[in-house]
């Protein structure tokens, strides 16, 4: 099994919201608590190594990219 | 310290009277009488190899040290005729339990069916076993242990490895085809050959305490994230013989090893864990640990086994087991490429096998480690998810790591003849051997790792019979189920643990490891299979 990243909610608006709603009037702690948390359990539903790791490198490259745009703002 | 220290005299021997042309030659010399080494000697010597037995001390090491020796140790130490003594003294346990602060989050069983001969694991100071070994070394006429021989120089020829030795009476020298090395974590010899010893080294102090006292613990290992009485950290709780009990503690990476190791300062730690202070302290140590393996275990003729070869931090008894499977691995190679019945080759098998059991063992050494001390504040953050997900969810208490016990690894080596037929269980090519109850000839019940044994701890055919029995290639050992003659699987435990159906047959090496297997062997396949496992190709 491959990452699916096609759009798999019928309405992505409410998945987008119920985890925004998640994180609602909690601290930068707390929100990092339970992303941890909510990480685990997805990645123990989903059990299958080879899709974490394609998530995990999805993840990673979305984050090196905005770094080197930061970078490249900075230069110019 | 009531401990059981056994010291040994230095005696002169023949060989240091000789000089220059007429150095003594040996065979084998193995450096270290550990337990590895010791180990190792003793499989030597019973396969009829003479051994010299080197060590540079006069006694058995203080401390209980390594305290859990695995099912499988046991199982080698029964080939060594010392399995039962082990058993006898030692505490067996197979529980262990994890608790984050007051509550227990889960417990593992890690024998949970019957019909093994033994248990998963015993707890048992290193220092009985060590006088265990040396008794039964006094047993073999083959080994020659020399206490207070320390190799001060080491020179490889091209046929052999020239020693010098340090003795209270000066130095000598002799010669060894092969020189073994298990002298420890720190060993001399692995500088003489200058190779690397290079790994991870984990900041986090942990200090080690063996008491004295009676108490109504059960012999379980007991695991405490965050405990009351030692917050924030780590803990655990192990039985020993003699009403000794072993607690380690984790502590902070700055924490002063001079001063924690006070026993003025240990004893409220202590106190505060088991909520009296009527105990009395065998032994404290304090310890940062390491994980690291040498590149290669073989250095032409100089080869490395046990902690000299590999170091791994303690959670999960990976250290003495680990070298334990190094010696049984490496005896029958060494004896078979001495007596020239195998091609010097096979001894790369050892290499290769047991340096990627290193690697496992380091693996699950150093997540339980980072789990225990976490290396970041998102790692830290991601712990506590998980000790926190454990209390309800099953996933969770799966994930929480304090410590994964060591079990035989799983070789993927060049002596196994890949599976042909096909499986649906049953130890695979590379894995060891299976435990099993059956009944001998005359009704008496007995194990098939005793089998093994009687049948000469050889390359053996163990054959689920099919009418008459296989044909077994000359010199192999044979253990026949069912059939005439053959032993009586009434439980039928031993059919269903090899996947067995009548005519399976499963090629054991000499360390018990499956080399090969089949559904219906013939004997151009054995063959085959059997040169293959003897490095023969």
């Amino acid at each position: 099994m491959a990452l699916s990243t096609a759009s798999n909610f019928a309405k992505p608006d409410d998945a987008f919201r119920a985890i925004v709603e998640a994180h609602r009037g909690l601290s930068d702690e707390q929100s990092a608590d339970l992303d941890a948390a909510l990480v685990l359990i997805l990645a123990n539903h989903i059990g299958d190594l080879d899709v974490l790791n394609e998530a995990i490198a999805l993840a990673k490259r979305r984050m090196l990219d905005a770094s080197e745009q930061q970078q490249q703002q900075q230069q110019q | 310290m009531a401990l059981t220290k056994t010291r040994f005299g230095y005696r002169r021997h023949p060989d240091q009277d000789r000089a220059g042309a007429n150095i003594a030659d040996h065979a084998i010399v193995v450096v270290g009488a550990g337990p590895v080494g010791l180990s190792l000697a003793i499989d030597l010597a019973q396969r009829g190899q003479s051994v010299v037995l080197l060590d540079d001390a006069d006694r058995i090491g203080e401390g209980s040290r390594a305290i859990c020796f695995s099912k499988r140790s046991l199982e080698f130490w029964d080939r060594l005729g010392i399995g039962q003594r082990m058993v006898d003294k030692g505490v067996v346990w197979s529980v262990g339990k994890i608790f984050h602060g007051e509550q227990q989050l889960y417990q593992f069983n890690l024998l949970p069916e019957q019909g093994h001969k033994r248990p998963a694991f015993i707890n048992l100071q290193q220092f009985y076993a060590e006088a265990y070994l040396v008794d039964r070394v006094g047993e073999l006429p083959g080994i020659d242990l020399r206490w207070r021989n320390k190799v001060t120089a080491l020179e490889p020829r091209n046929d052999h490895v020239a020693l010098t030795i340090q003795t209270p009476d000066g130095p000598y020298r002799l010669n060894a085809q092969y020189v073994i090395a298990c002298d420890g974590a720190r060993s001399s010899l692995r500088q003489m050959v200058g190779a690397e010893f290079a790994g991870q080294v984990f900041e986090d102090q942990f200090l080690i305490a063996d008491v004295k006292m009676t108490a109504a613990f059960p012999t379980e290992r007991w695991f405490w994230f965050d405990p009351p009485f030692h917050a924030g950290r780590s803990a655990l709780l192990h039985k020993q013989p003699d009403d000794i009990w072993r607690i380690d503690l984790q502590l902070n990476r700055f924490a002063d090893p001079a001063i924690e190791k006070l026993p003025e300062n240990v004893r409220p730690r202590i106190a505060r864990m088991l909520g009296h202070d009527k105990f009395d302290f065998e032994w404290i140590s304090l310890y940062k640990f390491q994980c690291r393996r040498m590149n290669k275990f073989i250095h032409g003729r100089v080869i490395f086994a046990g902690d000299s070869a590999h170091q791994v931090s303690p959670f999960g008894a990976r250290g003495a087991n680990s070298g334990l499977e190094d010696a049984e691995n490496l005896a029958w190679k060494l004896d078979r490429v001495l007596r020239g019945t195998s091609p010097e080759a096979l001894l790369e098998s050892y290499h290769i096998e047991r340096s990627a059991a290193a690697d496992e063992n380091i693996r699950e050494s150093t997540r339980s480690t980072d789990f225990m001390a976490p290396n970041s504040h998102q790692e830290a953050r991601l712990r506590k998810a998980v000790l926190s997900l454990a209390k309800e969810t099953e996933f969770g208490k799966r994930m929480v790591n304090g410590g994964r016990l060591s079990t035989p690894s799983v070789y993927a080596t060049p002596l196994s003849t890949a599976d042909g037929d096909s499986w649906r269980g049953g130890p695979r090519p590379g894995a060891s051997m299976l435990d099993a109850p059956v009944a001998g000839e005359r009704g008496e019940p007995m194990f098939l790792t005793e089998a093994f044994i009687k049948s000469g701890t050889r390359f053996t055919l163990l054959e689920f019979s099919n009418g008459a029995a296989a044909e077994v290639p000359e010199g192999l050992g044979a253990i026949r189920i069912g059939g005439d003659g053959g032993l009586v699987d009434s439980a039928g435990l031993a059919a269903a643990r090899y996947d067995a159906k009548p005519g399976t047959a499963y090629l054991l090496r000499p360390d018990g490891y499956v080399a090969a297997r089949f559904r219906h062997p013939t004997g151009p396949v054995l063959d085959a299979a059997l040169a293959l496992a003897s490095g023969i190709n």
